[in-house]
């Protein structure tokens, strides 16, 4: 036997007298008296290219040999080719182009030496693929290599048809290897079988060629073909429902087959750690799970095996548990007895305190998926899955937290939330919002009582507070207003929240929304449910004040302490404006219109005279003005629905000033007159963003009489945007009362020339009058 | 199994073997971003990790790392003893077999591997058969040499 241990050693052995060496140089060969420089042996070239001490210089050396190779190529050199290619495949390995040996592939493996062969196939599997038409070109020598008859060179030949070979070769070669599934040579037969497997992934249709000789191959004794036959069954199976049925016969041999495997005794040649050629086990159980999959009577077939090879497999080592493993995912897959079913269930309980890391990682994942069909076997299992929450490894902790969250219920949940609650404060980052949102699902789903709701969504505020979902202030905010007994309370833990941190943006939030809210339960002291606190005006507008200057405060989070010292400036004041002294209304959870109710009340308390109105009947309504509005809109353009994210609410109040806006360079347009009732329109363009343009509509009434149920709606071209907001109000007074404003938004980015329509509604002189407008002579300066 | 690759603690690709058809555009894309994200898994991680739409099992032996590419169906376990089973064959064949035999040799590598893997289906669970079946290709290869060569021979063992 060669010394495969030396290094410096290729396939050929150095020759005396010639230096540099070579292989078989004899006296006077032509060839030989044509090469100038005799080629590098490949390990040498390994050494050469290895000890480059640069990228540069790696480069260098390999590109000179490629050249020597090209040239060798070139040549033709017949004796010296293996060699050349093999040095190729190494620099191509290292990430060096090779294209051009695809050709020289195809000699060797046309040449008779093996050595020849054994260099031109592996080149073939690397440096050739079905993209190239090159690869077409050895169908005729892996055809003729097939049938000669040398066992290692058939070998090759079906090793490099499997891997690399295209839908046409597969096509062109199956009745050869049809052919070698019954030779007498088992290293052929696998092989073949194998092969067999590759060209139906390839043409299915070659189904029908392969799957008659399967019943015979399936008796025989050599694990290889058994191997080999049990996955070209499986194969066909997953590919044919004919096939399935076909196979369902053979399930009484497979377990067979399965069961002789499991009683023998301990076998040297075919057996790791003590368990019988796992591999061939576990394909088996493969096919079984198939083959038992929605059919009674196979899985009858198989149940007491399967329980004979759950019980009995040794788990000591990594191959044991790989058969127990197969064998819990083909009990849980088929019809199994339920007294099966919890026993893989628990097996996978097992697992899951093995100290084996990879065992623990596909119990969670197994169990993940079966939480749902057998929730109550895996429940059992609980508090292994929770164990698994402290695992440092962060792919098992996320496998652990889905886990966990799925088996939340109603009987659990305290519990559960108390160990996932934990888990948050010292979870990965990557796992943080997840947890969060997790959590505040299950708490929605699950909560015992609101208390325990809001307690725990201010908890998850807290702790994690940047890593929740937009909605969760609306949440939170919709909860704490919907459960009245709880204002108190609500509102004394958010601000004892809010005085030891504001840095948690959405606690800051809905902090700041529910003592604008509630500010008068704050104040008021007693509440049963927690420590009495004494706070007074002062503090609590020293906080609001504090988080509105804060730098650590988004632009809606100032929106929001804003806005509550705003409703507490007029609330505590006492003010006799009773409208606003009204608590808002609960709005339909929707993420926009829980935000628009914000809005409004922004708008209410900037132009101090406060009217909820709803808005779905004027977007109904809106479809009919926009169907007047021809030119380049075609289609309706809806007012979008109002911004969703608090961001947006805030820019709006920002731009809009507390007073009556400064004089706007753009002039006031009057657009609208009729027995009295004005209408003006008055444009801003804020600076800093130019594609904005803000339209403050105000209605005036100078007749005798009540202008009452005021409505105005707009509508503007496709390629602008509109928004619309609350007006102030519904009724103008007669003889110059209280006009009613409302304020518009156009976003116009591309500058597009603006049109405005208008529909108006109202009551005037007991009268319903409606009048419909396009607004002429609109200033250039509110578009351009 | 899709591919299986061997690559060095720093990165450097041993051993590629594919068993789907990829541009090689496609496939240096692939080992890059895959030994990328297995060098960087900690020592104490598990074997496992998902990857695209694939599931990846990787193990460390010295500075090697074995790395496989199967499917969702495929178990992971046994594919570790695949892994495994593959070393030991290394092993036997290079007598205690490091990484600079896989380097030097490693188009035996590939025949080794070629005679317990085909198509990326295990082909043959006898150690024993794997490691006769190389070695009569040696032999084949061998008598193949013209004979010249043979008579010419000196250091051989």
């Amino acid at each position: 036997m060669l010394n495969r241990k030396g290094r410096r050693w290729g396939a050929d052995a150095c020759v005396v007298g010639f230096s540099g060496g070579g292989v078989g140089a004899e006296f006077g060969d032509p060839l030989r008296e044509r090469m100038v420089v005799p080629s590098l042996k490949l390990q040498d070239l390994i050494e050469e290219i290895r000890g480059a001490k640069t990228q540069a210089q790696e480069r260098e050396v390999i590109q000179k040999e490629c050249a020597h190779i090209r040239a060798s190529f070139r040549d033709g050199d017949p004796v010296h080719r293996h060699r050349q290619l093999a040095k190729l495949l190494y620099v191509h390995m290292l990430g060096y182009p090779a294209h051009f040996g695809q050709m020289e592939c195809l000699k060797l493996i046309a040449s008779s030496r093996f050595t020849d062969k054994r260099v031109g196939y592996l080149g073939a599997m690397l440096l050739l693929d079905e993209r190239h038409d090159a690869h077409l070109l050895i169908t005729n020598s892996i055809k003729n290599d097939l049938s000669q008859g040398i066992q290692p060179v058939q070998g090759l030949a079906l090793c490099t048809l499997s891997t690399m070979g295209s839908a046409e070769m597969c096509r062109d070669l199956a009745p050869e290897v049809e052919k070698l599934l019954l030779q007498p040579s088992p290293y052929v037969r696998k092989k073949a079988i194998l092969t067999a497997v590759h060209m139906i992934r390839k043409v299915p249709e070659l189904s029908s060629v392969f799957l008659p000789p399967c019943a015979q191959l399936l008796h025989e004794r050599h694990h290889g073909i058994l191997l080999g036959t049990i996955t070209l069954i499986t194969e066909l199976c997953e590919r044919s429902p004919a096939a399935l049925r076909h196979f369902r016969k053979v399930v009484p041999q497979l377990v067979h087959i399965l069961r002789t495997l499991v009683t023998m005794g301990y076998s040297t040649e075919h057996s790791i750690s003590g368990v019988s050629d796992p591999f061939l086990q576990v394909q088996i159980l493969r096919l079984l799970r198939i083959l038992g999959r929605n059919h009674e009577e196979s899985s009858e077939t198989m149940n007491d095996l399967l329980a004979q090879v759950a019980t009995n497999t040794d788990t000591s080592r990594n191959a044991g548990n790989a058969v127990l493993f197969e064998t819990v995912l083909t009990i849980m897959d088929i019809r199994s007895a339920a007294g099966l079913r919890v026993l893989a269930v628990n097996i996978l309980g097992r697992f899951l305190l093995n100290s084996d890391r990879n065992i623990r990682y596909v119990a969670l994942t197994s169990l993940l998926r079966l939480v749902q069909s057998d929730h109550s076997a895996v429940q059992r299992h609980r508090p292994t899955v929770v164990e698994c929450l402290r695992e440092t490894d962060a792919s098992l902790s996320r496998r652990a937290l889905e886990l966990s969250l799925a088996l939340v219920n109603s009987s659990n949940v305290r519990a559960m939330m108390q160990e996932l609650q934990a888990f948050l404060e010292s979870c990965p980052p990557d796992l943080r919002a997840d947890c969060a949102s997790g959590i505040l699902l299950a708490a929605e789903r699950f909560a015992p009582t609101k208390r325990w709701h809001i307690d725990t969504i201010l908890h998850v505020l807290t702790t994690a507070g940047t890593h929740v979902r937009d909605d969760a202030v609306a949440n939170l905010t919709q909860l704490i207003g919907g459960a009245q007994e709880l204002h108190a309370y609500s509102v004394r833990r958010l601000y004892n929240a809010l005085a030891e941190d504001i840095s948690q943006q959405p606690l800051v939030q809905v902090a700041a929304w529910c003592i604008g809210e509630y500010g008068d339960l704050l104040l008021a002291g007693n509440c049963e449910e927690i420590e009495p606190l004494q706070v007074d005006e002062e503090e609590v507008l020293a906080l609001l004040e504090k988080v509105l200057q804060s730098h650590m405060s988004l632009p809606a989070t100032r929106g929001y302490a804003l806005t509550a010292l705003m409703k507490l400036s007029t609330r505590l004041c006492g003010d006799n404006k009773a409208a606003i002294l009204e608590k808002m209304p609960l709005v339909e959870r929707d993420g926009p219109q829980a935000d628009e109710e914000a809005k409004e009340s922004k708008e209410a308390a900037q132009l101090s005279e406060a009217a909820p109105v709803p808005t779905e009947p004027q977007a109904s309504q809106l479809l009919d003005l926009l169907d007047l509005l021809d030119g380049a809109s075609g289609d309706v353009q809806h007012p979008p629905p109002l911004d969703p994210s608090p961001g947006g609410a805030l820019i709006h109040l920002l731009d809009l000033p507390c007073v009556p806006p400064p004089p706007a360079p753009i002039p006031d347009l009057k657009v609208f007159e009729r027995e009295g009732v004005q209408l003006n329109l008055s444009f801003i363009r804020p600076p800093e963003n130019p594609a904005l343009l803000l339209i403050t509509v105000t209605a005036t009434n100078f007749s005798e009489g009540d202008v009452t149920h005021f409505i105005c709606q707009a509508a503007v071209p496709k390629s602008l945007q509109l928004q619309l907001q609350a007006p102030s109000g519904n009724t103008v007074p007669a003889r110059g009362g209280l006009p009613i404003t409302q304020l518009f938004r156009i976003l116009n980015p591309n500058k597009a020339p603006l049109r405005l329509k208008l529909r108006l509604t109202y009551d005037h002189f007991h009268q319903s009058v409606q009048e419909i407008f396009e607004v002429n002579n609109l200033p250039v300066e509110s578009w351009q | 199994m899709q591919f299986m690759l061997l690559f060095s603690r720093q990165g450097k690709l041993r051993l590629q073997k594919w068993y789907v058809p990829l541009s090689d555009k496609e496939k240096k894309k692939i080992t890059r971003e895959l030994v990328q994200t297995v060098l960087a898994r900690k020592p104490k991680m598990c074997s496992f990790l998902e990857w695209r739409d694939l599931k990846i099992v990787y193990k460390r032996y010295a500075s090697l790392y074995f790395c496989c590419a199967i499917e969702d169906q495929d178990n992971e376990l046994i594919t570790l003893e695949i892994i495994h089973r593959y070393v030991e064959l290394l092993d036997k064949y290079f007598g205690s077999v490091c990484e600079l035999d896989i380097i030097f040799n490693f188009e035996k590598a590939y025949f080794i591997l070629d005679e317990f893997l085909l198509g990326g289906e295990v082909q043959e669970t006898s150690k024993k058969n794997v490691l006769k079946a190389i070695e009569q290709a040696d032999l084949l290869q061998e008598d193949s040499k013209p004979r010249s060569t043979r008579l010419h021979s000196c250091v051989k063992s």
